[in-house]
């Protein structure tokens, strides 16, 4: 990762006050700070020739403490790759450039090895995550079989209406309902400052989803940053504080909740062009196809498809700040 | 240089290997009287440059001998491993595809085969069989198609849940469409490596049974044989006899290995992108 | 033309909970049906009924009054389902999806947005939204009377949602082609179908 140098004389200079330098920047600093995120993909074209697959090409994100953000693109845009990037866990065809930041400091390789289901935690999008042959009480444990591990599992379970008699159970034995519920148990065993949640929502039906995504807004309101990663903009706007909208590579825009609720307020037209489409809001459309990561534009991705596109639209374009969110438009006003 | 990518040296070492084996096989084809011409003015040379792999009591070359042998085993694991691909591939499909009552009863077959040693099997058959080249062949075939089968069943059975095969039927298209079309291109990847990783496993065993005394005569100079031989000089001090011999059986082993693994990568879609 | 359930009732093992019962519903070609219900009501199961998919334990599935299994070759009812990545082959290039079904017009082509271009891909290269397009296409050939759409817009973002919905439901009116379709999103429901059903109702009704 570039920029890698930056904060690590930091870190070493002050070891033994290092709890009290993060409590200080836990106030300030965002708890999740990524900053022009990029991962792409050596993959072989027919015959031997290796392309390079920019599946994000510039990703910006901000979690604070206490708050609860929603990253939403549409599936298959590799948005998943996002969580895999902050976690460590890419394929190892995989390449990442940009700058994590983690309560203030650069998140490198082996901060986030040592972070890693304490701090920082992942729940994934599925339970085809958790070890098959293992049965969901220790396995959510990880094993620890001391008295205090084991109430405080009790008394997360008892929170999510969980039966004692779960902790027996092997994870092909749960229901559809228990899953989601177990997924969010595995978070809280530590006390995590940062939950990323993937797509913790497929192909539940509206109530079940509300529920899965109130559990992650309560771990919110507990303290922890939750980024949670989704394709379901409707769902978000109903827990989220903020949503990082991402198209065809690329954030293009961030904003809090309540922008949603006119389309004047938002700032990109990707952004409004949703929000037209939303049932509610004319279920109108625009033409055309978020493109395919190997034919992306340069300079802005949904130029193709913007009314008001022009020719300096083809070049560069920053990620900058209006009306108090962010917006990759030179555009917006 | 430039550094070569993964799958250049895959298909490297693909290249390799089959050009290593394809010699071997014409060479030791080529030299089948060389491999038996006795000559008691040259016997008993350890390895020097003129035959570097030393000759035996009787005067014969052991790189001949090796050649040749390692020729005859792996025509006869070719063979054998390519018989028992097809029965596996038949098997593996008609139990999938035919019904409850005959996937139970080739399961059980399956069951039965790989629940004996194949060591044992093959002995069994082979001498049943009156030893000899076809005892040897029925043998391996017979005992090293369950494996393979069992993953071609378990293949099929998981293609025909899979929703674009099932539309498939929905949209009229014929069974044999579907599995031309759809279930082939599956199957053809597994099959192929399964295969090529049978031959390894073949040689093994025909030079194992060979070595034991229950496959291939004397008169052959099969590695087992050979090997064998050599067995009763080692305690002589002639350690070139067995080394070379055995050295090569193990390299032609892990070539068709190595074979088997680079196919994988190439065919397999999971890991070309790697 | 006339699709009709009589009296269904199904559940997969013997022993398995009974998922539908006594279950009755019938449909014109005409008709837009939607179908809402939470997960654990069988609408998948329903809709793996109607397109033959699955056999009923008890009761019919009559098409134009004759057993929708009757019916060999090409069925007349197709059904779209909710995940495309499963739905085509990922080891054929997306022009032979096209090609399996029952002579694909270029309008519908069109209509759904696929790019010529795409043909020659494979599923990997493609995302949800553009593979679901061409899940619809092929589902919708010469001789298909009924459609089926079990959540086929869940995973796709609110344009490309709105864009498939537009076309499909002027489609199916040139066409004469009976729709059902499944949505856990009440306003999508209400902006494509012309007739609700929530079978939690009809659930209660019959017990």
């Amino acid at each position: 990762m570039s920029g890698k140098k930056g904060n690590t004389s930091d870190s070493r200079k002050n070891r033994s006050d290092e709890q009290t330098m993060r409590d200080v920047q836990r106030e300030d600093a965002p708890v999740l700070k990524i900053e022009h995120m990029s991962i792409s993909f050596t993959q072989y074209d027919r015959g031997m020739h290796q392309t390079s697959l920019p599946v994000i090409r510039d990703l910006d994100v901000e979690v604070h403490g206490g708050e609860m953000v929603a990253v939403v693109g549409s599936s298959g845009s590799g948005k998943s790759l996002l969580a895999h990037g902050v976690m460590g866990v890419l394929p190892y065809n995989a390449d990442m450039g940009g700058r994590i930041t983690y309560c203030g400091e650069e998140l490198a390789k082996e901060r986030i090895k040592k972070l890693r289901g304490r701090e920082i935690v992942l729940v994934p999008q599925s339970i085809a995550y958790l070890n098959p042959l293992m049965k969901i009480g220790p396995q959510i444990r990880r094993g620890s079989k001391a008295t205090e591990a084991r109430k405080k599992l009790r008394g997360i379970f008892r929170r999510y209406e969980l039966d004692a008699g779960v902790e027996e159970l092997y994870p092909f034995e749960l229901s559809g309902g228990m899953n989601r519920r177990v997924l969010i148990s595995t978070a809280l065993m530590e006390e995590p400052k940062l939950v990323i949640a993937d797509e913790p929502t497929p192909g539940l039906d509206l109530a079940v989803a509300k529920r899965a995504m109130a559990h992650f807004r309560e771990l919110a309101d507990m303290g922890a940053g939750v980024l949670v990663i989704t394709h379901d903009l409707e769902l978000a706007l109903e827990v989220a504080d903020r949503i990082a909208v991402f198209y065809a590579g690329t954030t293009v825009e961030e904003a809090s909740v309540q922008d949603f609720e006119h389309e004047e307020t938002l700032r990109h037209p990707y952004t409004k062009a949703l929000w037209r489409a939303m049932p509610r809001h004319g279920f109108q459309y625009i033409e055309g196809t978020q493109p395919y990561v190997k034919n992306l534009p340069t300079g802005c991705s949904f130029a193709p498809r913007c009314p008001h596109c022009g020719a300096e639209c083809a070049g560069e374009i920053d990620y900058r700040i209006v009306r108090g969110g962010k917006v990759r438009c030179i555009r917006a006003e | 240089m430039r550094k070569l990518n993964r799958r250049q040296r895959v298909l490297l070492g693909l290249g390799f290997s089959a050009a290593f084996l394809i010699v071997v096989c014409i060479w030791g084809s080529l030299g089948t009287e060389a491999a038996r011409a006795t000559d008691f003015s040259r016997k008993n040379i350890p390895p020097c440059l003129q035959y570097p792999f030393g000759t035996d009591w009787l005067g014969r070359d052991m790189l001949v001998r090796t050649v040749k042998g390692l020729s005859i085993s792996i025509l006869i694991g070719i063979t054998a491993a390519a018989v028992s691909a097809v029965i596996a591939l038949l098997l593996g499909i008609a139990s999938a595809t035919m019904g409850k009552a005959v996937d139970s009863v080739i399961s059980f077959v399956i069951d039965l085969i790989m629940g004996v040693p194949h060591i044992l099997l093959l002995i069994l058959i082979s001498v049943a069989m009156g030893k000899g080249l076809k005892g040897v062949i029925v043998g391996v075939a017979v005992t090293h198609w369950p494996s393979l089968a069992r993953l071609i069943r378990a293949e099929v059975l998981q293609l025909k849940e899979m929703p674009y095969i099932k539309i498939a039927g929905k949209l009229g298209k014929s069974r044999w469409y579907i599995a031309v079309k759809h279930m082939l291109p599956h199957l053809l990847p597994q099959f192929i490596v399964g295969l090529v990783l049978l031959f390894p496993h073949a040689i093994l065993h025909e030079s194992s049974i060979t070595f034991l005394g229950f496959g291939l005569s004397t008169e052959q100079p099969a590695i087992g044989i050979v090997l064998s031989e050599a067995m009763k000089y080692l305690v002589t001090g002639k350690w070139w006899l067995a080394l070379f011999p055995g050295l090569f059986l193990v390299v032609t082993v892990v070539l068709f290995y190595v074979m088997g693994q680079s196919l994988r990568k190439l065919l397999d879609p999971g890991s070309v992108h790697q | 033309m006339k699709l009709e359930i009589k009296n269904v009732s199904y559940r997969y093992t013997s022993k398995g909970r009974q998922i539908l019962k006594d279950f009755s519903l019938s449909m014109e070609n005409t008709e837009r049906v939607g179908l809402t219900a939470p997960s654990g009501y069988g609408k998948t199961t329903l809709c793996q009924l109607l397109s033959g998919y699955l056999k009923p334990n008890q009761g019919e599935i009559l098409l134009d009054g004759r057993p929708l299994d009757s019916y060999q070759g090409y069925c007349p009812v197709q059904m779209v389902w909710q995940q495309p990545e499963f739905a085509v082959n990922p080891r054929l290039p997306l022009g032979e999806a096209i090609k399996e079904g029952d002579e694909i017009e270029e309008r519908v082509i069109r209509g759904l947005g696929i790019e010529p271009d795409w043909f020659g891909r494979f599923p990997t290269e493609l995302s949800g939204g553009e593979l679901q397009r061409f899940s619809l296409a092929r589902a919708l050939g010469k001789r298909t009377r009924f459609l089926i759409a079990d959540e086929i817009s869940t995973m796709l973002d609110l344009i490309t949602q709105s864009q498939i919905w537009h076309f499909l439901v002027e489609e199916v009116e040139k066409r004469q082609i009976g729709l059902i379709a499944v949505s856990h999103n009440p306003e999508l429901i209400d902006r494509v179908c012309t007739r609700k059903i929530d079978l939690r109702l009809l659930d209660e009704k019959n017990r």
